[in-house]
């Protein structure tokens, strides 16, 4: 199998979205959502990681070893996280 | 290029014990791709640790973050898309065996880099003369209920840590880019090899990957709380 060559139109495609995302999540932290605020912000930061991984990191067209790799890699950030908010938000609550 | 040569390079750029650029590739990739992994756990940490902080002290976190120069930081985020977008287009030259091209993107890459370490200096330097600096140069008072100083210098101190370690990432990035344009240039890469120029470039959007989430839990989200 040759290495893919990503079309230049893809890229560009990309950083525009990219672009267009950081000028709205921009503009968003002015609008009050109260506590979704952040939870917007942190779901347009993830859309644009996975744009960035997907296309520019060209993970979308490696092989499975690799996709293999990355989502453990995301599992055990995801545990660390998830695991150590539990930990915290739950000492919070009243005994 | 010619049968002949095309072979030759081939020839030079296999090492053992890969039976072919394939393979040795593909090796290469998912080499990079477990250092990146490792690399995300230990930016994780600090920002599992920025996550509880922020949980635990909230109204002090919320004011510090008040202080951040949103301007700077949605301007230094374009930055860094725009040199992903030059990165990959060095790269897919790369793939393509375009020499100059190679060349003109990652001076552009680099270019961008510097600017982005500009601005962050300009925001230190601003940081510095408020006295937001913990530790050696802070001055912090707060007439809002719930902030206290020494929660607002945690807050800092997270700041200049993640910011330092990313802009530390960007300086040894600039580095890895000064080498492989210097080897473009000479004409190492070819369509059949140019592994350190895809590997750079994994490293390049990871580093851009962090910013995209420092940006946000620094900068943004504590904007419209009062």
């Amino acid at each position: 199998m040759a290495e893919h060559i990503i079309p230049k139109k893809t890229y560009i495609a990309t950083w525009a979205t990219l672009m267009a995302m950081t000028l709205i999540t921009t503009l968003v932290a002015f609008v009050d959502l109260g506590r979704f605020n952040t939870v917007v912000a942190l779901a347009i930061a993830t859309f644009k990681a996975t744009l960035v991984v997907l296309f520019f990191m060209g993970a979308k067209y490696t092989p499975r070893l690799m996709r293999v790799a990355i989502t453990s890699g995301l599992f055990f950030l995801a545990l660390l996280l998830v695991f150590s908010m539990i930990d915290y938000l739950s000492r919070l609550w009243p005994a | 290029m010619s049968h002949s040569t095309e072979a030759a390079a081939v020839h030079s750029a296999l090492q053992a014990p890969y039976r072919d650029l394939e393979h040795q590739r593909e090796t290469a990739t998912l080499g990079m791709f477990v250092f990146l992994l490792t690399e995300l756990m230990m930016f994780g940490g600090l920002f599992c640790g920025y996550l509880v902080y922020r949980t635990l002290y909230f109204p002090s976190f919320l004011e510090a973050s008040k202080h951040m120069d949103l301007t700077i930081g949605a301007v230094n985020t374009a930055v860094l898309i725009c040199s992903s977008l030059t990165m990959v287009l060095g790269v897919q030259a790369a793939q393509q065996g375009r020499r100059k091209a190679i060349v003109m993107w990652l001076i552009i890459t680099m270019l961008l880099g510097c600017t982005f370490l500009a601005l962050k200096g300009v925001e230190y330097s601003h940081h510095w003369a408020v006295h937001e600096v913990p530790g050696i140069n802070f001055d912090f008072s707060s007439a809002v209920p719930l902030v206290e100083v020494g929660k607002v210098q945690l807050f800092f101190a997270l700041y200049f840590i993640m910011t330092g370690l990313h802009a530390l990432h960007m300086l040894i990035g600039l580095g890895l880019v000064t080498w492989i344009t210097i080897s473009a240039y000479k004409g190492r890469y070819s369509s059949a090899y140019h592994n350190p120029v895809e590997n750079v470039g994994l490293y390049w959007h990871f580093v851009d990957i962090v910013w995209i989430y420092l940006f946000p839990l620094l900068y943004l989200i504590s904007r419209m709380h009062t």
